[in-house]
């Protein structure tokens, strides 16, 4: 029997369960019709029966799935066949993991005539250990489903335990993504730690000689300075994109919150938010094939020398132009926040619109759209694919946007693809470069939203 | 309640004539503001209708009526705020000084420095009190020199009765001052421009009984420097301070006239009605 009928049976005997629970506590409710004298609807007696049946039953077969290949491999060790088995560490594992992939049926043939024997005792000490954590499995079931139902009366407090429950598994969702988020932190620092235990962070963080290509010996090594990275980044992501984003999103929101008839806004709007969907990768094809090489013509032409078909400002402003939906809805939000009364009070002045826009509503919603405009940088340094296809991968530090730069996260590409030892600086030191963006993004994300909470609050 | 109202003078005949509107005349003082047969719609809702109103330069005007009745979109009409509305469709005759304020050839810009205007929650802009005093006379371009501009922000701040309080903070927030002050610091915004009419939509209506008391005080003050008109549904306040009051009603005009016949005299079966408190 596989797994998953098991699940099935599981969850049959669990309705089972519930059905039983329910027709004893309508039994009881029957006979107690006083109010409040039976505590729970007789479906909450049931759920309580059939979580008793069912949760501890999964949570066991959850332990054993995770214990039994040791106890497999212990097991299949056991048998005569082992004996020939090789001394060497490593190639014993190959053997095994090959072994149990044909016993598990993952795999047809073996290669080494050496797995081929210990295929049978591999086969049989899976059947037997999921045998054992069946038969365990559906007497937790019985057991605990018994259990449950015995203890059923008219005063248990059935509705409570269950709503109990519900709370602790809408927790535990919640708790999925930032157990997750915490754990990726972790292993961040973990595999940055091992690199910085390389390299040391000094000339990492402020050397200026990126190669990692060239790095000889363990020890002493050279060439991960990681500046040229956080330019390259900055240069395209927080200076260039944003003299793209910021004059263009602001101005279009301006326009569609203030000048713009309704139905204009009304179609403007989500081709504006549509613009924000289009996958990274198609705004990449428009850099490298298009803005690239124009740009270089261009370059060329009004006689700048150095200038690439890849460059930063190529990426820099198709970057900028992916982000102009993002900095224009949040100062969309801000401005439409600006209490009318502001607005009422400057025209009555005498102001003109635009006036009124320049001296008081922009003013007056600055913060939300600072706010934004750091979210904006947040997204563009870790912005990948754009400048993938159409910065370069030459750790230059110039200022010059139309030669090519590269960004820390077209470098931890570069790092990662490609077969890699997993203990190399050179790997490691991808894991470090993401330390470093992650650390960087969430400051920036949390003084944005600092921010903008800030702002929301002044005109409470 | 008589005693209340000072110098309104109720020498000359009413200014009502039998039949509610049209045709009002002025009652003392130069005439500032006319309107005849003003209507208002809001889409296809009709909000005003038929309004024929004369505003006097040496009066307070004041516009009583339940609410809902028309009385802030009747005075929006008078400095064209009903402009920013896109839907509100205003018709009728309205001039300031015998000009017809919605000619093509008026500038909206120069009209809404001449009648200012003063809303029913104190607006200042989130700026100093300084710069909110001084946005106007920028944008109008009135002062040339930083003294002059100095010279504007403190005389209108004393007119406003606010120099006092604040001559010492003029760089703090506008928004950091009482309510009471926030609206006597957006009357001085007003002031500021050297408006001829002042227009107040209940701006005491969010202000505790001192800080109205104060501002009460200050429109005697400003009384005859500038034509003001005044739109509250406290009729207590009406009599206070006003010497003309016109009642509204569904959108007309039922009764204009002098504020002390008005109040002990009404012509109109409706104006007596709510006078005495019978509805609204
Ligand atoms: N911006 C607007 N759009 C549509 N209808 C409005 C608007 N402003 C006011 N109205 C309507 O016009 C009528 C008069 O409103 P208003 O002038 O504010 O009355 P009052 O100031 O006397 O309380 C009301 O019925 C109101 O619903
Ligand atoms: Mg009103």
């Amino acid at each position: 029997m596989t797994g998953s009928i098991l699940f099935l049976l599981i969850i049959v005997l669990g309705g089972i369960a519930w059905f039983f629970g329910r027709v004893k506590a309508r039994g009881f409710s029957a006979t107690n019709t006083k109010r409040g004298a039976v505590h729970s609807l007789p479906t909450y007696h049931g759920w309580y029966v059939a979580l008793w049946a069912i949760g501890p039953a999964l949570l066991f077969l959850i332990v054993w799935n995770i214990a039994s290949p040791a106890l497999i491999t212990d097991a299949a060790l056991a048998s005569p066949a082992a004996e020939q088995l090789p001394s060497d560490q490593f190639a014993r594992g190959a053997i095994l993991a090959e072994a149990r992939s044909i016993a598990s049926g993952q795999q047809v043939r073996a290669f080494n005539p050496l797995s081929q024997s210990m295929v049978e005792p591999y086969r049989t000490a899976i059947s037997y250990y999921q045998m054992i954590g069946m038969v365990a499995a559906l007497l937790l079931v019985f057991a605990c489903g018994v259990f449950a139902w015995l203890r059923l009366k008219p005063e248990l407090r059935a509705r409570t335990k269950i709503e109990r429950i519900t709370m602790m598994t809408l927790l535990l969702a919640s708790l999925i993504a930032t157990i997750t988020t915490v754990g990726i932190f972790a292993s961040l620092i973990f595999e940055s730690a091992r690199f910085f235990s390389m390299v040391s962070p000094i000339d990492f963080l402020f050397g200026t000689e990126w190669n990692p290509k060239a790095v000889a010996g363990p020890r002493g090594e050279t060439g991960f300075g990681a500046i040229p990275l956080f330019w390259g980044t900055v240069f395209i992501g927080a200076i260039i994109a944003m003299i793209v984003a910021i004059p263009l999103g602001l101005m279009s929101a301006i326009y569609l919150t203030q000048y713009a008839a309704p139905g204009f806004r009304a179609w403007m709007k989500p081709i504006l938010e549509v613009l924000a969907g289009v996958p990274t990768v198609v705004y990449g094809y428009f850099a490298a094939l298009t803005v690239a090489p124009a740009l270089r013509d261009f370059a060329v032409s009004i006689g700048i020398s150095g200038a690439s078909s890849e460059s930063a400002l190529a990426a820099g402003v198709v970057m900028g132009i992916m982000i102009i939906p993002f900095v224009s809805s949040m100062a969309d939000d801000s401005i439409a926040a600006v209490p009318s009364a502001m607005r009422d009070g400057s025209l009555a002045m005498g102001a003109t619109k635009s006036e009124t826009i320049k001296k008081v509503l922009i003013p007056a919603a600055l913060p939300g759209v600072v706010g934004g405009v750091l979210l904006a940088v947040s997204r563009a340094i870790g912005e990948t694919m754009i400048v993938v296809m159409a910065a370069g991968l030459a750790a230059n530090m110039t200022a010059n946007p139309f030669s090519s730069v590269t960004t820390v996260t077209t470098q931890i590409v570069q790092l990662l693809t490609g077969d890699q030892e997993f203990d190399s600086p050179k790997t490691l030191a991808a894991f470090a470069l993401g330390l470093v963006l992650f650390i960087v993004t969430l400051l920036l994300n949390l003084i944005a939203l600092r921010v903008v909470k800030k702002y929301r609050e002044a005109y409470e | 309640m008589t005693e209340l109202i000072d110098n309104a003078s109720s020498s000359e005949s009413p200014i009502m004539t039998e039949t509610a509107p049209p045709a009002i005349s002025a009652g003392d003082g130069p005439l500032k503001m006319t309107t005849r047969n003003v209507d208002v719609f809001y889409g296809e809702k009709q909000a005003i209708n038929g309004v024929s109103i004369d505003v006097t330069m040496d009066n307070v005007t004041a516009f009583i009526g339940p609410s809902g009745c028309g009385k802030s979109t009747f005075l929006r009409c008078l400095n064209r705020m009903n402009d920013t509305i896109p839907i509100a469709k205003v018709s009728g005759e309205i001039t300031l000084e015998g000009e017809d304020i919605y000619a093509p050839s008026m500038d909206v810009v120069q009209l809404r420095a001449r009648v200012g205007m003063v809303f029913q929650k104190p607006n200042p802009f989130p700026k100093s009190i300084y710069d909110n005093i001084a946005y106007g006379p920028r944008i109008h371009g009135l002062a040339s020199t930083k003294d002059e501009l100095d010279n504007i922000v403190e005389t209108s701040l004393q007119r406003a009765g606010l120099w006092g309080e604040v001559s010492d903070r003029l760089q703090d927030s506008g928004t950091a001052l009482s309510g009471g002050q926030q609206q006597r610091l957006c009357i001085a915004r007003a002031i500021a421009v050297d408006p001829e009419v002042i227009l107040m939509d209940e701006p005491c209506s969010a202000l505790d009984p001192i800080a109205t008391a104060k501002i009460e005080e200050l429109i005697h003050e400003l009384r005859g420097k500038y034509a003001i008109v005044i739109v509250t549904h406290n009729m207590q306040q009406a009599a206070r301070v006003s010497q003309r009051t016109a009642f509204f009603h569904l959108g007309t005009l039922v009764e204009y006239g002098v504020t002390s016949d008005i109040f002990t005299n009404p012509t109109q079966e409706k104006t007596r009605d709510y006078i005495t408190g019978r509805y609204g």
